[in-house]
């Protein structure tokens, strides 16, 4: 019992001051893109050169589809290397078309609107379902438990049963051979409920966009109210898009 | 007519053979040779149908197996015609091979005494499914015959595919009488995405990414496998900075995972603090990687040639200050998970595994090393930096629970040490050479020991360079039939705390 309190001393207090203190991530972190210079007038050649189609260009600009991008480090798309992932984490969204970037304002999720904030501000409780998922995004949503990101202390919980839960968090491509298991649970909420996506596989498909095993995403089977994006996205990257529904980072920028 | 005196194609790990070379043995023979392999200590590292091109279309199979005290691969090759007889029951490690190839090319292994379907998907090529089911709908997850026990204060519990934590899905059926699980039967599947039947004409742009989500938890084990097929097809040398630098993200990997097993099992049986303080430390190791190249996972890292991100003088030093800083605290949790004797009792004989199941089975490593079997392709296989830093193969003899988080702490401990050995004797040079075309009609094979074991893959070539077949074997793939085994006649309440003991990928199962 000594050595444990002992131990207990010499390990020390780790929990993060997250959302008081910004998080220190790696400087290689690649997170929301920067674009360099202009496009080169008629250059398509990213619609073609991006493997999962998360690029193009928009009247004349280029734009970046942040549901399919995978932020990969050695980015095939631009042919001018136009695009560079700088260091911004805060990346959710409430909308699929909000994720299309092109180098303007990018809008941040917005918190749910009264009547579900009101019941769920304070207290969210989420099933996680991984359909599919590589067990990446899961993983980093595992992490959010641990005494680090103490997700308890925002009222949110990751619970096991869906009928106790306030909706559905849900990571990987939708298989084909889980799409049921999925719908299923999704009713077996009690709602009002919420559904989030994390990571581009949930989105629209990840990096098995292409794949006749896949749905691409839980887009065109569910109305999603959050999406996360990225691949896999950062821990504080869930977490600042979970408090942003809960309208609890709103003054934050 | 029984040939004599086979002598089969070896090759080295990282290596590749002119198909040309290898010969083409008849059923007969084929199986006789494969027995032999398995009788005098071979293992079988792979076991896969390729479809045959040319002037007739019959079904190839070809067989990897891995001599391990020689450091070598033999490959055996043979073709099929609707059927095959089943060898599983001679040699079981061979059971859910020969079941994929059912699945995947609807060709009856007769005689299978569990022939059942894997990863619930149409058949890939062939006109007949081999359970009956229409060829024109997707087949159902999970619709197959069960193992069931039937009698009085018999019973059936089933879990899944929604499990009760983050976790990937998964469908359990426990035959039990009263708390006493009989037999457990593990149907899985879920997780298919389709990865091999992508790659055929590959490699293709999108290919490296989905190497490095075929299993999440494991980027680099299985992105490291890829790179070495491509690099083996196309005679690529890759430079000795890079190999450190990629010894560097495996290491940190099985830290990472291991740290975290180790704390989910303390979360399992109740103790807390090495639960808290592991689940810290083993995002401690993920942020190592992410300084190395920017992702928790790895991602990025390791790509055909070498590496993408090199390390310059500061971030070598910070790395290696980071490693002293969280290797104490790392020891401290795990000493006192170990030390604690109410934890022992609960992981003393809980979920145990033979010897010899473990090696029929083809168990791989940590949940083989376990029960005393040796396998560690870094050690029998090298390949890279390993060739010389790789000297400790760790065993355990209880094959229990206690030993599987005895032989991750004990890697755990390894891996720090080779973590620091590398990190302070990075040879100079580039990180990254070209990569040409690949060879025409060229098989490679490359082996590495990510976390859970052993990850296998297997390129094929066509005339044109291409890839006419891509094999992958995920360590899950052996090991999850060793789990189904470690839970018979314990109670079922004991399931997670075995589960969590063989840790083991669905996606790489289901690929």
């Amino acid at each position: 019992m000594l050595d444990i309190i002992s131990e207990r001393f010499r390990q020390g207090f780790r929990t993060g001051k997250f959302p008081l203190e910004e998080p220190k991530l790696a400087p290689r972190f690649r997170g929301m893109p920067e674009f360099r210079g202009e496009c080169p007038s008629g250059c398509k050649a990213c619609e073609q050169l991006c493997p999962f189609g998360a690029c193009g260009v928009r009247e004349g600009k280029m734009a970046l589809d942040l549901g399919r991008c995978l932020f990969c480090a050695d980015c095939q798309a631009c042919p001018e290397d136009r695009i560079n992932f700088g260091n911004e984490y805060r990346l959710a969204v409430r909308n699929r078309q909000d994720l299309l970037f092109s180098g303007e304002e990018y809008p941040l999720a917005k918190p749910l609107e009264p009547a579900r904030l009101k019941l769920l501000g304070r207290s969210l409780k989420l099933r996680q379902i991984s359909a599919a998922g590589c067990n990446a995004c899961e993983a980093d949503c595992n992490v959010l438990g641990t005494l680090v990101f103490d997700l308890g202390r925002f009222g949110i919980q990751f619970v096991a049963s869906p009928r106790h839960a306030d909706g559905i968090l849900v990571t990987g491509p939708v298989s084909e051979n889980m799409r049921t298991a999925v719908l299923d649970t999704y009713e077996a909420v009690p709602g009002p409920k919420v559904v989030i996506v994390v990571g581009a596989c949930a989105i629209n498909g990840g990096p098995f966009i292409h794949s006749s095993e896949t749905n691409q995403g839980l887009d065109s089977l569910l109305p999603v109210d959050l999406y996360i994006p990225g691949c896999t996205p950062q821990p504080y990257t869930i977490l600042d898009g979970l408090l942003r529904l809960l309208g609890r980072r709103e003054q934050r920028g | 007519m029984m040939k004599q005196n086979i002598e089969p194609q070896l090759m080295k790990n990282g290596g590749t053979v002119d198909l040309s070379l290898v010969e083409s043995l008849s059923y007969d023979d084929f199986s006789r040779c494969l027995l032999t392999e398995v009788e005098t200590g071979g293992r079988v590292a792979a076991f896969f149908g390729v479809p045959g091109v040319g002037k007739n279309d019959d079904l190839e199979l070809f067989a990897l197996i891995a001599r391990d005290r020689h450091a070598t691969i033999a490959v055996y090759r043979t073709e099929v015609g609707t059927s095959f007889p089943s060898l599983t029951t001679s040699c079981p490690q061979l059971h859910l091979f020969e079941r994929e190839i059912a699945e995947q090319y609807g060709v009856r292994p007769t005689d299978h005494p569990w022939l059942k379907p894997v990863r619930f998907h149409r058949v890939w090529q062939g006109k007949t499914d081999v359970w009956g089911r229409p060829l024109d709908q997707h087949p159902l997850p999970g619709d197959m015959e069960y193992y069931r026990v039937e009698g009085d204060g018999v019973h059936e519990v089933a879990v899944g595919p929604v499990h009760a934590g983050i976790i990937e899905p998964g469908h359990f059926r426990f035959q039990c009488y009263g708390e006493k699980v009989m037999h457990l039967e593990i149907s899985l599947g879920y997780q298919h995405r389709g990865i091999e039947p992508m790659l055929l004409q590959g490699p293709h742009s999108s290919t490296m990414a989905q190497m490095e989500t075929i299993a999440g938890d494991t980027t680099i084990g299985h992105g490291l496998a890829y790179c070495q097929v491509i690099e083996a097809l196309s005679g690529c040398e890759v430079p000795a900075r890079a190999q450190s630098i990629r010894a560097m993200g495996l290491e940190l990997e099985r830290l990472a995972n291991h740290v975290g097993d180790i704390g989910a099992l303390a979360g399992d049986v109740g103790f807390l603090p090495t639960a808290s303080f592991c689940g810290r430390l083993r995002g401690d190791y993920l942020n190592l990687s992410a300084a190395l190249c920017g992702s928790r996972f790895g991602r990025g890292l390791v790509r055909p040639g070498g590496v993408l991100f090199d390390l310059d003088a500061t971030l070598e030093s910070a790395v290696q200050t980071r490693i002293d800083e969280i290797e104490s605290n790392t020891l401290g949790a795990l000493n006192l998970f170990f030390d604690a004797p109410s934890v022992l009792s609960r992981l003393e004989g809980c979920g145990h595994v033979s010897l010899s199941v473990a090696e029929d089975l083809g168990l791989l490593g940590v949940a083989a090393k376990a029960c005393g079997v040796p396998r560690d392709s870094r050690f029998f296989h090298p390949t890279g930096i390993y060739r010389k830093v790789f000297d400790e193969l760790i065993t355990e003899e209880t094959g229990d629970v206690w030993a599987r988080a005895h032989v991750r702490y004990r890697e755990v401990i390894a891996s720090i040490d080779l973590l620091r050995r590398i990190g302070k004797n990075l040879p100079s040079g580039p990180v990254k050479v070209p990569v040409g075309p690949l060879k025409a009609n060229t098989l490679a094979v490359s082996l590495v020991e990510g976390w859970r074991g052993e990850v296998a893959h297997i390129g094929i070539t066509d005339a044109d360079g291409q890839l006419r077949r891509y094999k992958i074997v995920d360590p899950s793939f052996h090991n999850w039939s060793g789990l189904a085994m470690a839970l018979r006649d314990e109670q079922i309440s004991d399931f997670p705390l075995c589960n969590k003991s063989f840790s083991l990928s669905y996606c790489g199962y289901d690929l």
